[in-house]
């Protein structure tokens, strides 16, 4: 046995098996102080200020009574809870479906179309957004404008308008999430126990039956997964808009999502105060509607049993 | 794994046409995914101007096709003073992408070897504020923290792009769930030859812990060389930017720079494209942790 270390007081405070698991966790506690209490705290309390070059000033609730009635940031709002629903219709149902089947003994060479339908999210949304927006170009020869064509339709200004401009982005993001969706899918189904489909062939269930009665139920876990971040992603979801129209102005703000308008006012305009209000209002929209979800799928309840 | 295959009650004809429909279907789907992406290849051997006149599309006529875009960015045909620019972000790239998966795959490695190995006090409220980092989505934080980043006087520095992600609470969950399956018992026979707690943790725990390291770190790397929002509000000497940020710049309507753009982002694509091919498994098995155990 090696001889232990008899150092000073302090030396052995800090080796002793006490003391370790605090000095381990210690960057957490620093990192969630600096990085995330403190701006948590700071964009609380801009959010009754007026930040002026000269200092902050307190307006109560000026900025949220601002925020009532401002048709901008209630477009911005319709359009992000748009997004949401819409990306929960269809990033949900179908990578769950498509999974089911790559998992089934059906389908040949999986590996490959796994891989191929993730490459999509590999690449940044700088390149994924600017070949979109390049697709779905005003122009006759653009890609989406020549399939109308081929259809005998006139050319369509695809992003400058309702609801085609929506058509474009839930592409994007359907094109870029697909594949993500379906792996996480495909993971709940690996944890699924054989036994309780051969079981189920025994007793002569159909295919249909064995999904809805076996597949679904014990694929909670990860619906309730992929569900709470689509929710968080949909309503936060700033990044794709911001590359399809090039920047954060799109006309009549038909791309303007919540988070693009906080970047408007805050980085923009500079006006902390009011992009922190819009912030918070997010945090909470997105806190409520997740705990909806939460209690509705029965999660809390099962950790109570 | 065994699995239900076998058991098929389906007949063998019926099944055969089943499984080419379900296989077809999927060429379909894997050749629409693949279609943007090949459609911006076939267009980065074409004039980038003419793909911003006249937006993309499927042009299969290869007489027209060069490869002077590539042979541009190279420095070739006049680009040196682009190619320069386009190789200083990719190399800005390279060394947020390797400073980011360093950094974060040691810290968090430490926090979650502090909460899965000990039993102390805080350790289930810490786990509890984990995951409450989690529940709130960065996009509420961006404005106060980089104003935080500007009182710190980190701005446009890689301190400010990286320190605030460095306890990415993802990470950590996913260190900690693999490392509740390793046998604690370990941590004991280190102790009795002898080993002090850290070097338990760093000579012991560290090498099984591999796989893990793995995982996470080609997702941290995915993810750090794709980042936009936080580097662009970060930095900004056009010295330091990264390829999204340098890409994102020649967006301009008016620029000239499209060659660069067209050719340059399907090039960028590529080293992701061949970590991706190699560490598939590590990859997915890294993303997918959080999913099944709910």
């Amino acid at each position: 046995m090696e001889k232990k270390k008899q150092g000073n007081a302090f030396t052995r405070f800090i080796y002793s098996q006490k003391t370790a698991p605090y000095v381990f966790v210690l960057p957490f506690i620093l990192s969630f102080c600096i990085f995330w209490i403190y701006p948590m705290l700071s964009t609380i309390t801009m959010s009754f200020q007026n930040i002026k070059p000269a200092g902050a000033e307190w307006v109560g609730l000026s900025n949220y009574a601002k925020l009532l009635k401002d048709g901008v940031f209630h477009q911005a709002v319709r359009n992000s809870v748009m997004y949401m629903v819409l990306t929960l219709i269809l990033l949900l149902p179908f990578p769950m479906l498509w999974a089911v089947l790559i998992d089934s003994n059906l389908v040949k060479a999986k590996g490959v179309w796994k891989a191929v339908l993730y490459v999509p999210a590999l690449t940044s949304v700088v390149i994924s957004g600017t070949l979109f927006r390049l697709m779905f170009s005003e122009y006759k020869t653009g890609f989406m404008n020549q399939v109308l064509a081929f259809f005998g339709q006139p050319a369509v200004k695809w992003l400058k308008m309702y609801p085609t401009s929506y058509f474009a982005l839930l592409l994007l993001c359907c094109w870029r999430w697909t594949g993500v969706n379906m792996l996480y899918f495909l993971s709940g189904l690996k944890n699924i126990d054989a036994a309780l489909y051969e079981s189920a062939d025994i007793d002569g269930a159909t295919a249909w039956q064995k999904f809805r009665y076996v597949t679904v139920p014990l694929l909670k876990p990860t619906i309730i997964y992929v569900l709470t971040i689509s929710i968080y992603a949909g309503l936060a979801m700033f990044l794709e808009s911001f590359m399809l129209w090039a920047g954060n102005s799109s006309p009549n703000n038909i791309g303007l999502t919540i988070v693009g308008y906080l970047y408007k006012r805050g980085i923009e305009k500079n006006q902390m105060g009011y992009a922190s209000a819009v912030g918070l209002v997010l945090l909470v929209v997105a806190l409520i509607i997740n705990m909806a979800q939460l209690i509705a799928t029965g999660t809390f309840k099962k950790e109570e049993r | 794994m065994a699995k239900y295959k076998e058991k098929q009650t389906i007949g063998g004809a019926k099944h055969t046409v089943l499984s080419v429909l379900a296989t077809a279907f999927f060429v379909v789907l894997s050749c629409l995914i693949a279609f943007p992406l090949f459609a911006g290849l076939l267009a980065s051997f074409r004039p980038g101007r003419e793909l911003i006149r006249k937006g993309l599309s499927i042009d299969l006529d290869f007489s027209t096709m060069t490869l002077d875009n590539y042979i541009y960015i190279f420095g070739g045909r006049g680009g040196k003073e682009d190619s320069a620019k386009y190789f200083m972000w990719f190399k800005n790239s390279l060394f947020l992408t390797f400073i980011t998966v360093i950094g974060t795959l040691l810290i968090c490695y430490f926090i979650a070897y502090g909460l899965s190995m000990y039993d102390f006090k805080l350790k289930n409220f810490l786990f509890f504020l984990v995951i409450a980092t989690m529940m709130v989505p960065f996009e509420i934080l961006m404005l106060p923290l980089y104003q935080e980043i500007i009182n710190l006087k980190m701005i446009d520095t890689t301190w400010g792009v990286v320190l605030p992600g460095l306890c990415a609470a993802g990470t950590i969950f996913f260190f900690r769930q693999y490392m509740q399956g390793l046998p604690k018992e370990l941590l004991d026979a280190g102790r009795i030859d002898g080993a002090n707690e850290y070097r338990i943790c760093v000579q012991i725990m560290m090498p099984i812990t591999k796989p893990a390291f793995a995982s996470m770190a080609i997702l941290c790397a995915m993810g750090s060389w794709n980042n936009l929002l936080w580097p662009m509000l970060v930095y900004r000497s056009s010295t330091k930017f990264t390829l999204p940020i340098g890409l994102n710049t020649l967006l301009t309507p008016y620029g000239n720079n499209y060659d660069v753009l067209i050719a340059g982002s399907m090039f960028s694509i590529l080293p992701v494209l061949v970590v991706f091919l190699i560490f598939q498994k590590y990859l997915i098995d890294g993303m997918t942790a959080g999913a099944v155990k709910g």
